[in-house]
């Protein structure tokens, strides 16, 4: 079922939470809406669940083309992870699944049989099916994480919504349970929102990524347009680390031949893995550079390069084996060449 | 570097942690628990024998006979008949009230919080007063209910006001804080899920809050039991009529009737240690829930 949502205004007192939001989630598809804290994402989501709504008059919510707005939570048929996963904490696991099918109507619900037997199956689904008499107290995050999405898929939702599904969770669990949902949701292909302010989590697994900040959309695209066309500033800089240089500091690699990468007064967006150094004596064009500090304990070696000119500091990736064929040392003299920048209008605040 | 890392691992100081409380020397703790002890020791339990001694010092039939007699048992039904309409009425009230403050934002809802807590802060003296000034024969209401024949004060009516208004606070006091800890995702969890508010409250809320609401019912009750100051002002102390327990105990001890009075108040001082076992069976249930 696909989700739409149209000029989605929504005040909490004085503070707008969201400002005329629009949204698309076609069918099927797993998107993301990464923000960092405050940017609204959470309130946009309990509005689709129907948790919140929006101010009156604003917006409309769609699911497959019907309004939906005014539908109250239980009736929209969604399957919503809470961040903290809000189990029932005096029920057994296998209640908790069970609850969505157990609050029907009497002539809607299944027989207690046919419940059991389908709490059974979800749980087999996320791999739990050995805890179905524990209570959520005595689970992991992970498992607790997993239990809260078997409840929510037991009303047979159309739409799964989780906010911050992984927040709550350590490093390692996090990443391993991000790529079981994924997935996951290969195999169920069921229409998917997930809110997260971790960028990597969200460009590893959605199809589409929607970048929000301060109540507004930013950009809306695959992982890959996101992270290589940013739309401003902020998702520059949201996206992973940057430099962002003044332009005059490249006014020397601009003499040598390359005045397409700079505007004039503008700022420019450099990614550190887009930027290539050589050795100083080596000749050529580039920026002439100071090496203030090696970081080599990684994939990558990270390397703080202060432009001789403008003492403004640069940010640099480069693979190790670079590293070792430029035999680097601090305090070095080297020249760096930016690849591929990005500039924006001067007047686009971030 | 393997060389390195022992030697670098050697030299960090080893030091096990220790408290700087459980440090304190043998004199201080002792003489601190001495205090203590001999304090309750004092001021609880010798009270408490002295309540049950003399309750006894005149032998058993004598004890039941106080306990027996007529105007004993009209003023134990009269705290039995305040209590079973009291504590439930406290009960919905404090649910109701402790579900709309922890779970809903409105405006006010400060003042809704400070109100409950009048009850404690008003002195119950005052708290009897105002409804002798609202309902009494000279109050606001007053001549209506003459003219209707309806009494409120020196009548059961006022007397039941009077312990609701002053045992308001217990069973909402106890679910508040508890309710606002619990927060709100479960119930949102149920909400998405498809259960319509009854059910949110009986299947997710009730059961989260059962005990904590047993503690308040048992304060709410203790209390209800032992109210003096506010069921005194309107009581109007009608023997066999308008007496609660405490009242009756007053009047025997007024009288000079000490062997009777302590054997009254014994059921009451037998009632607040039955409250004590019962709180420290729920809290353990509760510290062995969690």
């Amino acid at each position: 079922m696909s989700i739409e949502a149209h000029g989605i205004r929504k005040k909490f007192g004085s503070y707008t939470a969201l400002d005329g939001v629009d949204l698309n989630v076609p069918q099927g598809k797993l998107v993301a809406l990464l923000g960092p804290s405050g940017s609204g994402k959470t309130t946009l989501l309990r509005i689709i669940a129907g948790l919140e709504f929006p101010d009156p008059g604003s917006g409309r919510v769609l699911f497959h083309g019907d309004d939906v707005t005014d539908v109250p939570a239980g009736k929209r048929k969604v399957g919503f992870v809470f961040q903290h996963y809000a189990l029932f904490r005096h029920m057994t696991v296998l209640d908790n699944v069970a609850f969505g099918l157990r609050v029907r109507r009497r002539r809607d619900r299944p027989s207690s049989a046919a419940i059991s037997e389908r709490a059974h199956r979800l749980l087999e689904l996320v791999q739990l099916d050995g805890l179905a008499g524990r209570y959520p107290s005595q689970l992991s995050g992970g498992e607790r994480q997993r239990v809260a999405l078997a409840r929510a898929l037991a009303v047979e939702p159309k739409v799964l919504l989780l906010d911050e599904p992984f927040g709550a969770l350590d490093a390692r669990v996090r990443k391993d349970l991000r790529r079981w949902l994924r997935k996951f949701h290969d195999e169920i292909q069921l229409t998917t929102i997930f809110v997260t302010h971790d960028q990597e989590e969200a460009l590893e697994i959605a199809d589409e990524v929607v970048i929000m900040n301060k109540a507004h959309v930013e950009q809306v695209g695959t992982p890959q347009q996101v992270y290589d066309r940013p739309a401003s500033p902020f998702v520059y800089q949201f996206l992973g680390n940057v430099n962002v240089l003044r332009a005059p500091a490249l006014a020397e690699g601009r003499r040598r031949g390359r005045p397409e990468e700079a505007a004039p007064e503008g700022q420019i967006y450099v990614r550190p893995h887009d930027i290539e150094v050589t050795a100083h004596d080596a000749g050529g064009d580039g920026v002439s550079a100071i090496v203030r500090h090696i970081h080599a304990a990684g994939p990558h070696a990270r390397l703080l390069l202060e432009q001789v000119q403008t003492r403004e500091h640069v940010e640099v990736d480069i693979s190790r084996s670079d590293l070792a064929a430029l035999e680097l040392t601090v305090n070095d003299l080297v020249r760096f060449r930016l690849r591929q920048t990005h500039s924006f209008d001067e007047d686009y605040a971030i | 570097m393997a060389a390195v890392i022992p030697a670098a691992l050697s030299t960090r100081p080893v030091r096990t942690a220790v408290p700087r409380a459980t440090r304190d020397p043998a004199w201080a703790r002792w003489l601190l628990t001495g205090i203590a002890l001999l304090f309750l020791a004092g001021f609880l339990v010798l009270p408490l024998a002295i309540v049950f001694g003399e309750a006894f010092s005149k032998g058993v039939p004598y004890f039941l006979a106080a306990v027996s007699e007529p105007e004993a048992r009209a003023a134990i039904r009269l705290t039995l008949l305040t209590v079973a309409i009291v504590v439930p009425a406290n009960v919905i009230f404090g649910i109701a009230a402790a579900w709309t403050i922890a779970k809903f934002k409105f405006p006010g809802k400060s003042l809704l919080t400070t109100l409950i807590d009048l009850p404690f802060a008003v002195s119950p003296v005052v708290a009897g007063l105002l409804y002798v000034l609202v309902f009494g024969a000279q109050g606001w209401f007053g001549p209506w209910l003459i003219a209707h024949n309806i009494r409120v004060i020196f009548a059961v009516p006022g007397i039941i006001l009077a312990t609701t208004f002053v045992t308001f606070p217990f069973v909402a006091r106890e679910l508040i804080p508890l309710m606002q800890a619990q927060g709100t995702d479960e119930e949102y969890s149920a909400v998405v899920l498809g259960a319509n508010g009854w059910q949110t409250f009986w299947r997710v809320t009730f059961p989260n809050i059962r005990w904590g609401l047993f503690y308040g019912v048992i304060l709410c009750n203790a209390r209800a039991m032992g109210e003096f100051g506010a069921v005194s002002v309107v009581s109007g102390h009608i023997r066999g009529e308008t007496n609660t327990i405490p009242l009756h105990v007053e009047i025997l001890y007024n009288e000079y009737n000490i062997t009777a009075a302590f054997a009254v108040a014994s059921l009451l001082a037998l009632l607040a240690l039955a409250t004590l076992v019962f709180k420290s069976v729920v809290e353990w249930r509760q510290s062995h829930a969690s």
